[in-house]
Order: structure tokens, then sequence, then C-alpha cells
């Protein structure tokens, strides 16, 4: 059979394994790891709208967190019930139509990923226009007044008090359905006509420019589309851990998104979704070194915070020593694998 | 012959493994932040619990077993934290914590497998809200805002006041909108409402637009660490006004930063205090037994607070007979007039302990009782 | 708002835009070299200011001791960043060393959390500085004379450095054309550790002097003034050091009197700097005094 229709048949077939794995986990896994699971899978999207924009064009955005802030925002009003909300905004009631808006969990998530994507168009316009670090830092300046603007609009987000008692919809099947659908559209996009016109852009900016293509239109719709996307993640991350607040969204969870895309391999889809799976689990696996530690009959009492100086670490490490990540820009498809196997000398 | 033998030797084997499978100790679980930011207010919570289960180690003939804990000052901690409590450890209730966005992270998790929980010191009402699992020994803050409000006008006399919220902070946006709403149904005018954030160091622009407004009294619902900072800028721009704050205050360091400029601050908080003038007897017994245990250092609201709940959570076991965490849950739900060492403890419909609200003023560097107050909702 | 109020806003806000000042100096410096923002600019300023108070609480250091104790220290910090997590990628693409920077800043943050502890520390100052002096309706502290005044003069000593001794022209000549200059015998890597010391010393300086006006210290405390004191420098010219000093000034009056005309904008401060830096790259990416930094074909 020809290449395309294998391929498909295997892709199938790997959608039914992990279908299959996650029926097992819900019944058999302890609450912990099913929620690990879980997080893989919304850091795996987040990694890939990151390194649509950083990867795949070249544009350093700092903003993720502000991106996702939205889209977690957006998604818990619309998912809340108008009576939970009556009872958590103490403070300043919430104002019309945000009471009574509603919608179920599937449109929540795309209201957060369109609003989002409708932010990071109005953000890209103006400021796509700078390059390199500026673009870093304005992208995070904006990510800051998102979130001092959500922290002080009071009767529509509940201000610093943050939003508690989400419905928890976000289940293995949503979140990996969300996942799939991403990778869906990422891997069509890079590997269009759309796809290789960003990689022009990433590697040689003003070259493409004078090949004559729009630089700036192709720009600012891989950030839209990657902002959609964060959306999207942070509209998954609220209804899975349930409490949300504009102390969350700062800058670390920017830095943890960027550890993941860059250790992953920047401009590699596998990259991120590998980079999701072994980052999330490092990041769940270091707490126990905040916890002490009984070897025998010595007790090692722990330190807290070794957690992150161990996190920044291993950035610094694989940014002087690897900076391509584990799979730079290559990826891991049918394909490969099966020409790898074929070396052999097995004949079909 | 021989069935009965078989008999005989089956029904010991059950006796045995029966036995085996018996609960021999109560295992409740403690969760509290011992390390990060508020590790201060968890510490002394802990000790305060650890005293109690000294003095009360049994209930019902069986041994308790304290577990505890680490949160460190963190909502995805404190989830966890609770997490593994009831998970791994199987407690059948658990004490925690300081810190109410902590105690609403770890009680969603209990809500949801149904384990009761004693709340120390957490005071947002949102905490108990809606949750048939949590309760706590502490007030809410409404309350606290209610009372520092009435203290404020009834018995300082004072009509007008500012509030200098932290916009940043949950404790500190409830608190003072608690207390304005207080102050202005008891006929005080709100001259001025300024913010800030959380880790801010200048507050001058803000002070000084509140010192030309004139007020009697300047509320500061904040943390300790930039209500000292706050204080003593307000110090050296010529504040004259009074200033209070809430319960999130009270921490000696205040004195060691704020120094002379946190003379003569006050801030509500729960009835008790080593300092005080007339104290039950238990409270005096718990105090003279603190600092045998501990010399070096007083015994706060905080750890009078640990111990209280400690009791509580005792002697709703024995009023259930069991320990099953739904009998548990209906004994605590039942709570009236139980005595503590923060007064008497009755837990209302929404799970909260009504008590009387403390106030405490630094004289001459040093923390002193000077009253209670009952607020006028 | 009175005349008094007015001064005596002034008077908190020209403190603070020193302090910015001073901070975005070594940002533009670093910058005009490498193109790079040093993230750990603003960590380095936590340092400094923790170095005098254990210089002074555990060693019992005379204050102004412990201060030349404090900058030798940063400084010695400052070049260690840059040797280790910068030089390696001088010759990677920028970005890279831009990311070794964030993660260089979250190491020494949390480094500092594990050892200082969270705890916020209350600094101890000397009396003279903080006696409050009262002229006419205005309270000021001697503070407030002495960090503008101490600002001033690093700043002259910092020009003449970099204008009229040799080091000076070797770290302009790398600002312009740094092959060039590697292929004219000047030894990059020490003209930019001489860049990164001289940074650091005045980063720690505000440090302290941070410390002083705010005395109260935490291992994130450098976060948000660097921040700030980053977008001063793109705002009054990255490369240019009037620029930087212009920048921090004019964000410190920005920051005080827009909360003092409009105090019901006192929850949005944080969000003024943000907001000039998006308006200054917008309108005049190189800032109020910078020049083009060329990108050649």
């Amino acid at each position: 059979m020809d290449k395309k229709k294998r391929n498909f048949i295997l892709n199938l077939c790997g959608i039914g394994l992990l279908a299959l794995f996650m029926y097992w986990a819900q019944g058999n896994l302890d609450g912990y790891k099913i929620q690990v699971i879980n997080l893989v899978a919304v850091n795996a999207i987040l990694a890939l709208s990151l390194n649509l924009i950083y990867g795949f064009t070249g544009m350093f955005s700092l903003g993720h967190a502000g991106f996702m802030a939205i889209g977690a925002y957006v998604c818990a009003i619309l998912i809340l019930s108008p009576a939970q909300k009556q009872a958590l905004w103490i403070l300043e009631p919430i104002v019309w139509p945000f009471s009574v808006m509603s919608a179920p969990f599937l449109v929540a998530v795309l209201a957060g990923g369109l609003v989002a994507g409708f932010f990071g168009l109005l953000i890209a316009l103006p400021v796509l226009r700078l390059g390199g670090d500026y673009l870093g830092i304005a992208t995070l300046g904006f990510a800051e007044i998102i979130r001092v603007v959500l922290t002080n609009i009071t009767p529509i987000t509940n201000g610093a008090l943050g939003i508690k008692g989400i419905p928890s919809y976000s289940n293995l099947w949503w979140n990996y359905g969300w996942l799939l659908f991403t990778l869906y559209v990422m891997v069509k996009f890079i590997n269009s006509n759309f796809g290789n016109v960003l990689k022009a852009i990433r590697d040689d900016e003003i070259a493409a420019k004078n090949m004559g293509i729009n630089t700036f239109k192709y720009r600012v719709i891989s950030f839209t589309i990657g902002s959609f996307f964060a959306g999207i993640g942070g509209a998954l991350m609220g209804s899975l851990i349930t409490t949300i607040d504009p102390k969350m969204f700062i800058f670390l969870l920017t830095f943890n998104i960027l550890m993941i895309t860059v250790a992953g391999g920047l401009g590699s889809i596998t990259g991120s979704v590998l980079g999701s799976i072994i980052i999330t689990i490092l990041l769940e696996w270091l707490r126990f070194v905040e916890n002490p530690l009984t070897i025998g009959s010595f007790e090692i009492p722990g330190i807290p915070g070794m957690r992150m100086v161990i996190f920044s670490l291993a950035l610094i490490f694989i940014i002087l020593f690897r900076r391509e990540g584990i799979m730079g820009m290559r990826e891991l498809t049918w394909d490969g694998l099966f020409a790898r196997f074929s070396k052999g000398g097995k004949t079909e | 012959m021989k069935l009965r033998r078989v008999a005989l030797a089956l029904a010991m084997v059950l006796l045995l493994t029966g036995g085996a499978f018996a609960q021999d100790t109560i295992r409740i679980g403690v969760y509290l932040p011992l390390t990060g930011q508020n590790a201060f207010g968890g510490q002394l919570e802990l000790d305060g619990v650890k005293m109690a289960h000294e003095e009360i180690p049994e209930v019902m003939g069986k041994k308790i077993e304290l577990i505890v804990v680490d949160n460190k000052s963190d909502k995805v901690e404190s989830a966890n934290a609770v997490k593994r409590l009831i998970e791994k450890e199987k407690v059948i209730a658990i004490i925690g914590t300081y810190g109410s966005s902590l105690a609403m992270a770890g009680g969603e998790v209990a809500e949801k497998a149904g384990i009761p929980v004693m709340g120390t010191s957490c005071t947002n009402p949102l905490v108990t809200q809606g949750k048939k699992y949590y309760f706590r020994a502490c007030f809410i803050d409404p309350y606290q805002g209610a009372a520092a409000a009435t203290y404020a006008i009834r018995e300082l006399g004072i009509k007008k006041a500012a509030v200098l919220v932290d916009v940043s902070n949950d404790y500190s946006v409830g608190l003072a909108g608690f207390f304005k709403q207080s102050f202005a149904k008891l006929g005080g005018e709100i001259v001025s409402e300024l913010k800030y954030n959380t880790g801010d160091q200048d507050f001058t622009a803000q002070l000084t637009e509140i010192i030309s407004k004139k007020p009697g009294i300047m509320f500061i619902p904040s943390y300790f660490a930039e209500g000292a900072i706050i204080m003593k800028q307000a110090a050296e721009l010529g504040a004259e006004f009074k200033i209070m704050g809430g319960d999130a205050m009270d921490n000696p360091e205040i004195v060691t930063i704020g120094g002379e400029a946190v003379e003569g601050f006050m801030h509500t908080t729960f009835p008790y205090d080593p300092s005080m003038k007339d104290m039950s007897p238990l409270a005096k017994q718990f105090t003279e037994n603190w600092k045998k245990a501990h010399p070096d250092k007083d015994p706060n609201v905080n750890a009078a607070l640990g111990y209280d709940s400690y009791l509580l959570v005792i002697d709703a076991i024995k009023r259930a007979g069991n320990a099953e965490p739904e009998a548990i849950t209906k004994a605590l739900t039942e709570t009236k007039d139980f005595p503590g060492v923060t007064g008497n403890t009755t837990i209302n419909e929404t799970h909260d302990a009504e008590k009387e609200v403390g106030i405490v003023m630094i004289k001459e560097g040093k923390k002193t009782f000077i009253g209670t107050v009952k607020p006028e909702m | 708002m009175s005349l008094n109020m007015f001064i005596q806003h002034l008077f908190n806000a020209i403190t603070l835009g020193s302090l910015y000042g001073l901070i975005a100096i070594g940002y533009t410096m670093v910058y005009g070299i490498l193109r790079l923002i040093n993230f750990a600019h603003g960590d380095i300023f936590m340092l400094g200011a923790y170095f005098v108070f254990f210089s002074v609480t555990l060693t019992k250091l005379p204050w102004g001791i412990a201060v030349i104790v404090a900058v030798i220290l940063s400084t010695f910090c400052g070049i260690l960043v840059d040797r280790v997590a910068y030089r390696p990628l001088r010759n990677a693409p920028r970005i890279s060393a831009l990311i070794s920077a964030i993660g260089v800043s979250f190491f020494i943050e949390n480094l500092g959390l594990v050892i200082f502890t969270g705890l916020p520390r209350p600094v101890a100052r000397p009396d003279w500085l903080v006696r409050v002096i009262k002229v006419g309706g205005v309270r000021i502290l001697p503070l407030a004379i002495v960090v503008p005044l101490v600002t001033f003069l690093l700043v002259i000593g910092l020009l003449w450095v970099v204008y009229k001794t040799k080091p000076g022209l070797a770290m302009r000549a790398i600002s312009k054309d740094i092959e060039t200059t590697r292929l004219m015998g000047v030894s990059v890597d020490k003209v930019i550790a001489i860049t990164f010391a001289l940074g650091s010393a005045l980063a720690a300086a505000s440090g302290i002097m941070w410390a002083l006006r705010y005395p109260q210290i935490n291992p994130f405390m450098g976060v948000i003034p660097g921040f700030k004191a980053f977008i001063a420098a793109v705002f009054g010219g990255i490369g240019s050091i009037q620029g930087a000093v212009t920048g921090g000034m004019i964000l410190g009056i920005i920051e005080i009197m827009v909360v003092a005309f409009f105090p019901a904008l006192s929850g949005y401060r944080d969000a003024f700097a943000f907001i000039l830096l998006i308006v200054i790259l917008l309108i005049k990416p190189t800032g109020l005094m910078g020049e083009k930094l060329e990108d050649k074909i």
C-alpha cells in the first residue's frame, strides 16, 4: 500500500492505543498520577503554541502567560453557573452579561481560545514591527498589563480573589482530544506552504522579504494562531486546577512553557510533546527534593525552593550545551521510523 | 468431632485476621505551611496542635496518630498535601490550615473525598461557603471587618476613615471590603480608598494623598511585610491618624521592621493573647504549659487556635462514638459552646465559629491586648 | 493639590527616579555592547543589598566598609555570570544568550530563596540618613538628597571612564563593531568583563541605596525594579548612558505623579511602566536619545 494510506492507518492505531491506555488509566491509577498525565497534555498544547510562534516563525514572544490567562478566565466564566458566580463574587457582584453567560465545555474552551487569539491579533499588529529581544520585552509587557488589568476589574474577574470551584470537566479525554486537535492543525500548517514560509521567515527574514513574501502578514497570522492555542491551553488548565487567580499568570508560567519548548527542540512538533512529558514529570518528581528524605536511620531535611534552583540550572545547562534540545528540528515520523528499521536489510 | 475442630480453627483464624484489620489508631492529618511565606504562622499552629496532642493522646481507648504534611505556603502543594493525607495516609479527619487560599485549595480535595477538615485561622468566607466537610475554629472576615469598624466608631469615636488595600491579595481585598461596608453602615465616612500591589515598597504617593484627606484612622488589611513599611513611610510623611490592621499583622517582626513607627498600631485578632488581663482558667493553663514547653517563644493566637482545633476534632470524635468521617462531620456541625483557649466555640450553619474579636495594640514595642469587641453586623 | 503636597511628591519622584536611572545604566551598557538584555542585572541589585545586610549583621562591620565589601562581592558575581553563562554563547544566536540570562536570573533568585529564606529582612539604616527634616510644610529624609547626589556623582564618574579612558574607548568601539575591534587587537572578552564589572557595581550601589530608601529586602526584590529600569533604559535610548538616567528619572516621576493626580489608578501603578514601554516602542523604538542600531544587509 502507498505511504499515505499506511501512515493514516498507523496514526489511527496510535490513537486507538492512546484511548485504550486512557481507559485503563482512569480505572487503575490514583488521582495524583492522573493529574500529572492531564498536565502533560495541557503543557504539550501550550508548548506547541509557543513553538509555532518561536520555533517555527522565529518570534521570541514572552507573553504566553497573558493569553493563557485570557483563555482561562473566559472559559471559567462560561462554565460556572450563574448561582456559583453570585456566590463567588463577594466583593463586587458580577456584572451583566457575564453573570448569565454560560456555555457547554467544548464551546467555552473554544471561546477561550478565540478571545485569546483576538487579543493576540490586537497585540501582534503594533508589536510585531519590532524584532528580537524587543519583541520579547514588549510581549512580556503586554502579559503584565493583562495581569494587572485582570486584578483590578473586580466586577468581571473577581480581582485578587480569583475564581474557585471551577467545574473540573477537564479530564483525560478532553485534554488529549484537544491535544490531538492541536497536533493535527500544527502538522497540517507546518507541512504546507504556509509552514515553509514561516520557516523561511525564521531562518532569514530579509531574504524572505526579497523573495516577495509579505512577512508581516505571515508573522501576524502565526502569532494569532499561537495565542489561540495558548488560550485553549489556559482554559483547560483552569478547569484542571479548578482555581485561577491573577497571581498564577506571572512570568514564571511563561518561563516553564519556554523551558519545555526549548528542551524539546525549537522547531520540532515531536520535541514539544516529548519535552512536555519529560519536563512535567521532572517538575513533579523534583518536589521530593523539598520533602524530608529518610534513608535508613538518617533524615535529610527537605530544602524548600531547591526545586526551582535545579530547574533553572537545567535550563542553563540545556542552553549552554545542547541548545537544540532533544529533537532539534527533527521530527519523529512513520517514514523516518520505517527508514531506520529497514536499514537492517528487511524487504517489505 | 473433626468438624468442630475445623470450625474452631476457622473461628480463631478469622478472629486473628479480623483483629489485624481493625483500626488500632485514630489517624488525624495536619496540613500547614511549615516553610515558605506563611511558615511563621503555620509553625506556631503546629506547636499548638502538638501540645494538645501530648495532653490528650487517646480517644475512645485508641491511640491518636498525628500525620503532619507541609503545604509550603503554596496552593498546589496544599492540594497535594490533602490528597496525600487522604489517599496515602488514610486519615479520618484533618486539621488546617493557616492561609485562606491554601485552605480553599486543600478544601476542594477534602470535599470530594468526604473527609472533615477543621480550619485553624483561615478567615475568608469562601473557605467554608457551600462546603459540607470544611469547618473552622476561627471567625470569618466579614465578622472581623465589622469588628474593626465597630471598634473605630464606637470605642475610638472616629467618623472618617481611609483604606489602603493590597489589590493583588485576596485576604486584603476581602477584609477591606467588609470594613468599608460596616463602617458606612455604622454612619462613618470613607474619605479615601487607595490600592497597591503585593511586593510594592513605595507607598509615598498613596500615603501623601491619604494624609491630605485627613482621616481619623487608616485601615490597612495587609500582611506584616508591607504593613510595616507602610507604617514607616506614614511616620516619615508625618501622618497623625491612627492605623489599624487585621489578623495577618500578628507577627513580632513588625516591631523589628517598623521600629518606632508601629507604636500605637492596633489590629484585630482572635480573643487570645498572653498579655490578656482576664484569662479563662483554660487559657491560663495553656499559657503556663506553653511557657514550660517553649521557653524561648511566646504563644500567640495561632498556637491557641491550633490547640483548640485539635480539641474540637477530638470532642467531635467522642460525640460521634466512632471514627467514621461521616459521623465526625455530623458531630462537628453540632458543636455548641465548646470551651477552648480562644473562648467558647459554637459552630454555626456556615461552619464558622462565632467568637468575640480581640483588639491588640503595640505599646512600648510590645503587643498588648486591650480588649474585645462584639461587632455590630 | 497643595504646593506642599506637590513638592513632597516631587521629592519622592526624584529619589525613585534616580534609583531607576542608576539601575538602568547597567542594562544599557551591557545591551550597547552585547545586544543582550541582562535579566540577571536585577538580581545583582538584590545581591548588593543582601551582602550589605549580612556584612552588618553577621560580621558586624561598620556600615561604610560593609558597602564597599558588598559592591566588590557583587561586581565579582556579575563578572562570574558573564564568564559562565554568556561568554560561551558569544557566537550563538542572540536569543540563546537571552534564554541563558533568564535562566541565570531565576537561578540567583531561587538560590537566594533557599539560602536567605523568603522572610523579608529589615535593614538597619544609619541615623543621619533617616532623621526627618521639615522645610515649610514638606518633610524629607536626608536620603532624598543623598540618593540623587550619589547617582549624579556616579554617572559623572562613569561618563569619564567611558569617554576619557582606554577601556572606555574600547567599550564604545565594541558597541559599534565588535569584529573590527577584535581585529584591532583589543582583548574583547576582557573589555566585556570590565563592562559587566562597572554595570554590576552600579547595580549593587543602587541595591544598597534602594534598601536604605525601602528598608526591607527579599530575594525577589530586584524583579520589578529591574524590569522597570530596563524599560527606562529603552525609553531613554538603549546604548546611551545619559538616556538611561533620563529615562529612569522620567519613569519615576510618571509613576509617582500619576498616582498623585489620579489616586483611583493606584492599583494599576505597575502597568504604567509597561504602557510607557509599548508607547515608546511604537512611536520611537530607538528611544529619546538613542541611536539607530543598524541591521546590516
